[in-house]
């Protein structure tokens, strides 16, 4: 049995919550960096170039790149053989993730579903977060981290296909999932897609599909393929950056695929604007 | 060919008029922020022939909820929002009270861009998700009505040179569907 002390994840979830808030991700800024160089739109390029000016002010004065600074959502893995000393896991990502929201200046951004009331004392300062724990063999701590905009949440979409349709079903459901979206979400975006499982579990593995770094290839060929497939098809809609019209509308296409029922073939599109603050350490 | 124009706000007739879709256009003056919550508020006040907190006339109205000042800042990083959720209010203030200009990012539905042509106003995008870079455009910064509202309260800014696209103009046209129809392959 391994021990962690309660304020060590505290501190490791604020600083990381601040960090990557301010600091674009290494891959997103990458793709954003190839999409400038390749895109032949001039109306485009002009604002891919204010996203990479955006990119070193935010890091270089420590601000937000953006003041949706999002839910905390957060992937997290625990070893059986792991104990939290001084308070639960669960209090300890809900009080980095208020302390990080804080101390970084960004916004409050959760409220109440019907009265829309920004409770910052109730609720607390964006509480509570979002967690996926996942129990695992060990004595280990692993948290993924990203901060997710309200922009891009609000194009994705999920539904159950029948079995029948297939490989193309899936591709034609996501091209009309980011053909709707148009400019809205904040392109070029990072589309994150779920395949089977239940219906709820395609919509978490779309949400994860959105972790990985982008610019790797899937580990399965199969899923490969398609976002292959789906890169080239998506960027051929023409939308461009912030809906302009241009070559480059999507950075990368993940794709996370589950066994499913034999009746069924649920299919979820998460969208991620250009913004992708997202991180993953261990403790 | 897009031109390049520098405005200062309110606007005037004259100065939208002129104004095509593509055209980049750099903003100086005051304006005012307020996102769906402050637009109802707007709409209410209206609807019930009371004096609106600002001079909506010829005035440019930014969707945005900024992050909270650094010590010593005006404001925080304010970057557009989705400007969708405003459409059910805008055509109202456009229609009734004069106002001129929009900013925000993503589509706007038929009665907005209609309201754009019948009363002569502009819906400008800025770019999404630059806050930091947009916020270095904003000089000051006033809650001047629905501070409970925090971020979502309506502010009064001074911005100089605030860099934007017009999306919508005065003819109907949206720069969404001519920009995205140049760029699109079909399958």
């Amino acid at each position: 049995m391994r021990e962690i002390k309660y304020e060590d994840i505290v501190k490791a979830v604020k600083d990381h919550i601040i960090y990557s808030g301010t600091n674009l991700s290494k891959d997103a800024l990458a793709a954003l960096n190839k999409a400038y160089d390749e895109e032949e739109s001039p109306v485009c390029k002009e604002v891919l170039k204010q996203l990479l000016e955006n990119a070193d002010i935010a890091a270089n004065e420590a601000r937000p790149l953006c003041q949706d600074t999002g839910l905390a959502v957060f992937f997290v893995k625990v070893g059986e053989d792991l104990k939290v000393v001084g308070g639960t896991l669960k209090d300890a990502i809900n009080e980095g993730t208020e302390k990080g929201y804080e101390e970084g200046y960004f916004r409050a951004s959760t409220c109440v579903w019907n009265t829309r009331e920004n409770l910052k004392d109730k609720v607390g300062y964006n509480l509570p977060a979002i967690i996926h724990f996942d129990l695992v063999a060990g004595d280990g701590l692993e948290i993924e981290y990203a901060a997710k905009g309200g922009g891009s949440e609000n194009v994705s979409r999920a539904t159950v296909l029948p079995p029948a349709a297939g490989r193309d079903g899936i591709v034609s459901f996501v091209k009309e999932v980011v053909s709707n979206a148009g400019p809205n979400p904040c392109p070029p975006i990072i589309v994150g897609v779920g395949i089977g499982g239940t219906f709820e579990n395609a919509a978490i593995s779309s949400k994860h599909a959105l972790f990985r770094t982008v610019g790797t290839t899937n580990e399965d060929a199969v899923l490969n393929d398609m976002e292959g497939e789906l890169m080239t098809k998506l960027n051929n809609l023409g939308i461009g950056a912030m809906g302009m019209g241009g070559r480059e509308t999507v950075l990368g296409v993940h794709i996370e695929a589950n066994p499913c029922h034999i009746a069924s073939l649920p299919v979820s599109v998460n969208v991620q604007c250009h913004s992708s603050r997202h991180t993953s350490f261990k403790l | 060919m897009s031109k390049t124009y520098h405005l200062t706000a309110p606007l005037s007739d004259e100065d939208v008029v002129q104004l095509k879709v593509g055209d980049i256009v750099y903003l100086s003056g005051i304006i005012y922020t307020a996102r769906d919550a402050a637009h109802k508020k707007l709409i209410d006040l209206m609807d019930e022939g009371k004096e609106l907190p600002f001079d909506v006339k010829g005035s440019v109205i930014y969707f945005v909820g900024p992050t909270p000042p650094k010590p010593g800042d005006p404001i925080g990083s304010a970057g557009p929002t989705t400007s969708y959720r405003m459409d059910s209010y805008s055509p109202r203030l456009i229609n009734e009270m004069g106002q001129k200009g929009m900013i925000g990012k993503g589509k706007r539905n038929q009665e907005v861009i209609d309201a754009c042509v019948k009363s002569k106003a502009i819906y400008f995008g800025a770019t999404g998700g630059a806050g930091a870079l947009l916020a270095r455009q904003i000089k000051s910064a006033e809650v001047i009505a629905y501070p409970e509202l925090g971020p979502e309260a309506i502010r009064r800014l001074e911005v100089v040179d605030f860099p934007l696209t017009v999306v919508n103009d005065t003819y109907g046209d949206d720069l969404y569907k001519i920009g995205r129809a140049k760029y699109e392959i079909a399958d």
